[in-house]
């Protein structure tokens, strides 16, 4: 059991630097998700926790001791592999035990250990089968099952579930989550899909270009992105992102898009931009809604529009139509049949709209 | 006639003709000619049946069992050391990141070499007189020169050494493919799991390359068995016999000798040998994929 510290980490392959001073601090017991678009530094932070890569710069602990010059094997942490990484010459029993064999362990405890991992994930039944005669779902659970017997200080998984369909995915992801209930051991996960990070973690963290974007629990996350990035890559959807500048018509501070439309500047927001200033305004999908089949928000701003398209995904509707010329998608919750190239007013929540500053990429 | 040129029989026809000419019918002459005395200068003895005769001779050759148990040592040690030295060239050559791909060209040099040249090379460096070897020892106070190719034993390590060190990048190459091939995953999944270079080397690397050492070793096992070229240049498989390998003592009874239905015979019982080690080696090969999982 133990918290995780980096220390301004850094991480460069050649002139590249993949992660940049990075700081964070892994609570005991804490399931933490690192995302981010591919390339953005995650993995090579998880995989310089593991002792796989080295450190360029900064300090890795584990519990109070720095990891840095640390083997793999010294750090008592375990990893779950994309690829699951069995060893294919291997029984999954001693695919099991052979870090418990490494240990040099008694023949008893590691038969022990081995069996209660098996029946944690349900694996009891391939115990004498090697891993080719295994489906995907069940050697990612062997993954899993090597990793917890070893009893470790951590778990390391990177993107464990990305080479599953999408039903197994679903399955796996709860089984993980589960297991963390179980277990109660520190996790730290690498995954690109962020609806893997929404749904697993306790606090996520989310990586760009080698640097933090933002770190907090999932809602946070969604309800107040600190970035445009973050903005547009938590949430399904994505959130709609609007081009516009502010001017100053009549007294009065108000967004101009850049196809000439006016929107109203939030009112919590009036203080905090000025006249001239390069901003996106983004509303998610579920804050602009088609009049005629949703109820008027407070506070709104109301436009007509052509439907592009509709997707009907049973209990709710994607409709997707354009705001000037960029296309934005809205979501509606009532069950109700659209038609493309229809003509639908939409009422956009003003209350519900974010504002990033276009030079910094910063939340206003 | 129409239905066969339009067959498929007609499409094979050539290469059936081709092999029958380069391989059948060469095999069934000198399986014949095993059976008769045939004689190089006598071509009448070619119709002389005469049974068993040459094999039953051969049991008790004494000479002949010799060349063809040295050939098992031979074969045995060289390609035991042949797989030590290319696997640890291999591992060493796969650590590094730098001038990789030079180093790998630079080892396969011996192989270009003709074998007949190597034979003089080596014979020219072990020669007891003038030898570059002899020479070099006497730097070091080694005043009474070693009869590096008349000694029994000596000749045999002086043979074995020239066939090591022109074959030697052969496992080298094939283990280097094989280790580039190995995935990383579960060798990072080793280290993780506790395990130290050697530890890693012994469960994960090795198991993987098993398949690379057998194929390695079947390739070379037929290459070997073989060998006569570069003994014949050092040695000519003597002095007197303490060299003699089997395609020595053969081409010697065949060519030398005259005596080809003898020879035929002798090739008949070696090849035995080769294929031997062939089916060995491939066993071993098909466990070790089997182990991998690979069918």
């Amino acid at each position: 059991m133990a918290k995780v510290t980096l220390e301004n980490v850094s991480k460069f392959y050649g002139n590249v630097e993949a992660v940049k001073k990075i700081n964070l601090e892994i609570k005991d017991k804490e399931f933490l998700v690192l995302v981010g678009p591919s390339g953005c530094g995650k993995s090579s932070s998880l995989r310089m926790i593991a002792g796989l890569e080295e450190i360029d710069e900064g300090i890795i602990k584990i519990g109070d001791q720095t990891v840095n010059e640390l083997e793999p094997r010294e750090r008592n942490v375990s990893m779950v592999f994309q690829n699951y990484a069995l060893y294919p010459h291997m029984t999954v029993e001693e695919n099991l035990g052979f870090s418990l064999k490494i240990a040099a362990q008694e023949k008893k405890e590691i038969e022990e250990r081995v069996e209660e991992a098996a029946e944690i994930l349900d694996i009891t039944e391939f115990l004498q089968r090697k891993p080719s005669q295994l489906s995907g779902g069940q050697r990612q659970r062997v993954a899993m099952g090597r990793a917890i017997v070893r009893r470790p200080d951590v778990f390391l998984f990177d993107e464990p579930l990305s080479n599953l369909d999408a039903k197994l995915r679903n399955q796996m992801r709860t089984e993980i989550k589960r297991l963390h209930q179980k277990v109660s051991t520190t996790i730290v996960y690498v995954t690109h899909d962020q609806v893997e990070a929404m749904t697993l973690a306790d606090r996520i963290v989310i990586m760009k270009d080698g640097i933090i974007e933002q770190i907090g629990s999932p809602l946070d996350l969604f309800e107040r992105p600190a970035t445009k990035f973050v903005a547009t890559f938590i949430g399904s959807p994505s959130m709609n992102m609007i081009n516009a500048t502010i001017i100053n018509e009549n007294n009065q501070l108000i967004m101009k898009t850049d196809d000439g439309i006016f929107v109203p500047v939030p009112q919590d927001k009036i203080n905090s931009v000025k006249d001239g200033q390069k901003i996106s305004f983004g509303f998610r999908a579920e804050d602009i809604v088609p009049l005629r089949f949703g109820q008027k928000p407070n506070n709104h701003w109301d436009m007509k529009s052509k439907v592009n398209l509709a997707e009907p995904l049973g209990t709710e509707t994607l409709i997707f139509t354009n705001f000037g010329s960029v296309e934005i998608v809205s979501r509606m919750f009532t069950p109700e049949q659209v038609n493309s190239n229809e003509n639908l007013d939409f009422s956009l929540n003003l209350d519900r709209t974010y504002l990033f500053d276009d030079e910094t990429g910063m939340a206003i | 006639m129409k239905k066969f040129l339009n067959g498929p029989w007609v499409l094979i026809l050539p290469t059936i003709i081709v092999l029958t000419c380069v391989v059948f019918l060469p095999l069934l002459i000198s399986l014949w000619t095993s059976f008769t005395p045939f004689k190089l200068t006598k071509p009448d003895t070619l119709y002389r049946f005469v049974g068993f005769r040459n094999y039953e001779r051969l049991i008790g050759d004494y000479d002949f069992w010799v060349a063809f148990g040295r050939t098992v040592l031979f074969l045995t040690i060289a390609l035991n050391l042949e797989l030590v030295f290319g696997l640890g060239i291999a591992l060493l050559i796969n650590k590094i990141t730098y001038a990789q791909k030079t180093l790998r060209t630079l080892m396969m040099f011996p192989m270009m070499f003709s074998p007949i040249l190597v034979g003089f090379q080596w014979k020219y460096i072990f020669n007891d007189n003038i030898g570059l070897l002899n020479n070099f020892l006497r730097e070091f106070g080694v005043i009474n020169p070693i009869p590096w190719l008349v000694d029994a034993t000596l000749a045999n390590i002086s043979i074995m050494a020239a066939e090591i060190w022109s074959s030697t990048s052969v496992f080298a190459i094939l283990l280097l493919a094989g280790l580039m091939g190995i995935p990383k995953d579960p060798i990072e999944a080793a280290k993780v799991d506790g395990c130290n270079s050697w530890q890693v080397f012994k469960n994960i690397t090795l198991p993987f390359l098993m398949p690379f050492i057998f194929i390695a070793m079947t390739i070379r096992s037929l290459d070997v068995a073989r060998a006569y070229d570069i003994v014949q240049m050092m040695t000519g498989g003597g002095p007197a016999k303490r060299t003699e390998l089997l395609w020595t003592l053969i081409s010697r009874t065949g060519y030398v000798d005259a005596k080809m239905g003898m020879a035929n015979a002798m090739s008949y019982i070696s090849i035995f040998l080769s294929i031997a080690f062939t089916f060995f080696f491939f066993y071993k090969l098909m466990e070790a994929r089997k182990i991998l999982s690979y069918d």
